[in-house]
Order: C-alpha cells, then structure tokens, then sequence
C-alpha cells in the first residue's frame, strides 16, 4: 500500500535487513531456529533456547491485537488521530509487532480482533503495517 | 546475607531551583545542588572523594535530557576523586546511586557526590514535548520496532502497557486519574513544586488526549533542575545534625525480556523484577513501609509500582488508588508527597529519592505524611527501565 506519511524508517544492518525488506513479496518474515523452530524476534543470529541457528522463514501474516493507543499528539507535525497497535503474532504469540492498525475505523479497533498483515512500500523498505481480517 | 548497602547512608540531600524555562545551565544547577547537599552532609568539597551521575556525558537522549557529565562535574567543582561513574544502562535513574552505595560498601569511596539533572524545559522551549529523537540514517536499536510506526514517544509505548491493563482487568480513566490528583494536592503543598493550582476531576477529563488512555495531566511535566544527594560511609550519620536515612535494600534485578514490548505480560513491567530481587534483599516487608516515592513519568507507572512493590494484588492498582484516599498524605500509604513529576516536574528519579529523605527527616513541613515515617519505599522507571530502593531512618 502507499503510504502518505513521512516516516523515520529504520536501519538496514546485517541482521535486521531481512525483516525490514520481507514485504517486497507480501510476506512476513521472522528469523526461526532450524533446530527447535522457536521464532526470534527482534533477530539476533543465534537461538537462545537450544543454541541453533535461525534462518528467515514466512509466517501467515495473520496475529491478534494485544493492545493498542490511539495517538492524538502532533509529534511530528499532522494532527490526524491514528491506532498504534501491538500485534501477537499467530504462529507464536509471544511475539509481537508495534505497528500501526490501518483500514479500520477508530472506533472500531478492539483489543483481541484478529488482524492480516499489509505492508507500506517505502522500498526498499516494506514496513509491517496491520487491517483486520475480512471475514 | 552481605548487605553492602548499610555500609552507607544519605548524609545530605540538596535541590536547585526547579521550573520552567529557568534558562541556566545544567552545570549551574548542578553546582547549585551539589553545594546544598555537600553543606547538609556537614562536609566540604573537599571531602568528596566520589562522583556519580545518571546518565552521564554523551549527549543521548535529546533536549536537555542528560545534564552534565561527571568530567564536567569534577572539573567545575575541581574535586579529587577516589571513584567516579555515569551511566545511562542500570537500575534506572538511581543506578547511580546504587553504584555509590556499590563504592562505598567496596572501600572505594566515603562521601560520593550523586547527582541527576535536566534542562528539558528550557531546551524544549515553547515546542511542546518532543518524541525521542534519532540520529541521521534512519533508526537503529530497540527504537527502530517503534518509531517508524510513528510511536514516536514512551507515551505511546506505555500506553499499550496501560490499555492492555485496562482491558484485563477493567481499570479506568477515573481510577487512573487519581494519581495526578493526589499529585497535584501534594504540589500544592510544595513550594518548590511548578503546577500548584488546584486540580479537579472536571479538569482532568477536560484535558486534551495524547494517546489513550492518556491525557495531558497523565504525563509528566518537563522541568530544569538539579537534585543531588551524598552518599557516605554509615558511621558518618553520627556527624550530622538530622536523621541520615540507611538504604535497607535496593532492587537491581531484571528478568523479563528487556524490551519495550516483548515483554510476556505487559500489564507488568520491569518494576515488578527490580521489586521482587529488593524484597528478597531485606527482612522488611510491604506492610513495614509508610511512603512510596513511585515514578510517575506517566500516571499508570505509579500505579503499576504499586502493584509490583505488593502494596495491592496485580491487577488491584485501580480499585486500590479509587477515591484516593488511601494514597493521600494522611491516608495509610502517602504516595508522591512532593507533587511527583507530574505537578512536580520532571526531575527524572531523583525527586523521588529526595522527597524519600525529606520524608524520613520529618522535614516535609505542609506536605509531611500525617503518618510517623520509618520505612520509606523508592522506585524509578517504567517499562524496562526500573530500580527499587527501600529506605529507612535507620
């Protein structure tokens, strides 16, 4: 999706660049251990479990609002309220996305609703952004 | 049990002028409560031998955030030094305290000059308050999960903590509400306190939103000023003329992931860790304490300390400050006696540590609990960034 908002965008670096490039194919991504297929997330190249190394695999895409703001504050200038979401992630639920809830009224938003990925193309970054899922 | 910290004591407390726009430099304000600290601690500056600061020199975080470095503090004061630490990585604010405790209990020191200070407000200007801010080339470290999602601000990350709280447990805005209240009544009290005027319910919920559940009295108030405090060997509290309280326990741990929102269960915080390994540093219990000094950067991380020093059950923080009554200066647990950061102003930990002294001398004037106060309970921090101190008048 296009995204009309200036972002401060992230970093590439060696272990993060995966991630943050993922959406270019609309897929979601997160380092898994080869071993023990424990998902890692923020990535670091080592699995704290079992002592594996993980590799980049696809998930769904498809998690669980765990909690959300409704930001009203012009931090960077547009005074527009937006959701600040935290997404459980549906693979495994302790690891969670802070990202924004898009394509859904303010109102609307609801701690437990299920929710898909939908990534803003700011290439060659694709941030993680987050709709509801239609049934 | 080696209980390095009652090898110390805080000899001396002292407070710059604090408020907005004071346009005066760190090093100024510094100095100025360096010397009342110094002077309360019956010492000279050449008696220091220690210097330690949150979170010292390096310029990071922003406007007016850091204060001066130890190497600025030592060369303005021109002090000789045994040992010296600044940094921002630790239990919090008061890991500079704690590290002077550390010192001392090691044989390295036997006065230690702490200090914090801030010039948010007067770098902040008219502005309003500013998101974290990053460096050119996008961002990097743990604020790259947030900032390109426009959660630009603790504000932001904390308020998941707190919405999630509410939704689990059904705490309320009007609950909620009563931590600014009681803070602002305590201010009242407070001359040095910036927001005095008095506070209502009406007023609360008339204030415009940041990002919910929290408006603008749920976040504290950027300030300029300079808390300093000296910590010194324990047989030193016989030189001075007023109680030197003794730090009973301090809470350093941290065991939860060490993240803004990975944390498993995010109606806790980092507070709750650094609270359990100080209570298992000490004899004392909950029941033994009659203040809290709990960080209020956002309304909810009080609340919170409550729940993870075990004041209430968890989840029991909203019905346990409901009508606030029970945190009120003569109610059975006064809470932020000195206005906290949100009426106070945001002296970053360091008020809270202060306020604890003044508590434990019996020195609050107006704003001294109604209560005797023996036992008084510290904590710095929100989300995961804590530190626990328990203090006593020893």
């Amino acid at each position: 999706m296009d995204d009309p908002h200036i972002r401060v965008l992230p970093a590439l670096d060696v272990d993060n660049e995966f991630f943050w490039t993922s959406g270019k194919d609309g897929v979601l991504r997160f380092l898994r251990c080869a071993d023990c297929d424990v998902l890692i997330h923020p990535p670091v190249p080592y699995c704290a479990q079992c002592g594996g190394r993980p590799e980049p695999a696809a998930v769904s895409g498809r998690g669980t609002l765990y909690s959300f703001t409704v930001n009203h504050q012009a931090w960077d200038g547009t005074t527009d309220p937006y959701v600040i979401g935290l997404v459980a992630i549906d693979e495994q639920p302790d690891v969670r996305l802070t990202t924004n809830i898009v394509e859904c009224a303010i109102d609307d938003v609801r701690i437990g609703m299920p929710v898909e990925v939908v990534f803003a193309d700011h290439d060659p970054i694709y941030l993680p952004f987050f709709r509801p899922v239609t049934p | 049990m080696s209980a390095f910290e009652r090898r110390s004591v805080i000899s001396g407390i002292g407070q710059s002028a604090i408020g907005r726009r004071l346009n005066r430099s760190g090093v100024d304000l510094t100095i100025e409560a360096a010397r009342e600290a110094v002077a309360d601690a019956g010492l000279t500056l050449a008696d220091i031998d220690g210097l330690s600061t949150y979170p010292g020199g390096g310029g990071i975080g922003g406007s007016g955030f850091a204060g001066p470095g130890v190497v600025e503090m030592q060369d303005a004061l021109r002090l000789e030094l045994s040992w010296y630490s600044g940094s921002a990585e630790g239990a919090a604010q008061m890991q500079a305290v704690i590290n002077a405790v550390m010192a001392i209990g090691a044989g390295l020191a036997r006065h230690v000059l702490v200090y914090r200070t801030v010039t948010e407000a007067t770098e902040q200007g008219s502005g309003g308050r500013r998101p974290i801010s990053t460096g050119a080339g996008g961002a990097g470290g743990m604020v790259q999960w947030t900032l390109p999602f426009r959660a630009y601000s603790a504000a932001n990350w904390l308020a998941l903590y707190a919405q999630r709280h509410f939704h689990e447990f059904g705490t309320t805005r009007e609950q909620l509400a009563q931590i600014a209240l009681n803070a602002r009544r305590n201010a009242e009290a407070n001359p040095k306190a910036i927001l005095r005027e008095p506070m209502s319910m009406d007023d609360y919920f008339a204030a415009r939103m940041i990002t919910t559940p929290f408006c603008l009295f749920d976040c504290d108030l950027p300030a300029d000023g300079s808390t300093a405090l000296v910590v010194s060997v324990a047989e030193h509290a016989r030189a001075v003329d007023h109680v030197a309280p003794v730090i009973e326990a301090v809470g350093t741990g941290f065991r939860g992931r060490p993240s803004w929102d990975q944390r498993a269960d995010l109606t806790t915080m980092g507070a709750h860790d650094a609270a359990a390994s100080m209570w298992e540093r000490t004899d004392l219990t909950v029941a033994d304490v009659d203040v809290a000094q709990l960080y209020d950067g956002f309304s909810f991380l009080a609340l919170s300390w409550l729940e993870a020093l075990g004041f209430c059950g968890h989840g029991e923080g909203g019905p346990f400050i409901d009508g606030g009554g029970r945190i009120a200066r003569d109610g059975e647990l006064p809470l932020n006696t000195a206005g906290g950061q949100l009426s106070g102003g945001r002296l970053h930990g360091f008020g809270f540590l202060h306020e604890a002294c003044v508590q434990l001398r019996g020195e609050g004037g107006e704003r001294q609990a109604s209560k005797p106060v023996e036992v008084a309970a510290v904590g710095n921090g929100g989300g995961p960034v804590a530190g626990a101190m328990l203090l006593t008048r020893g």
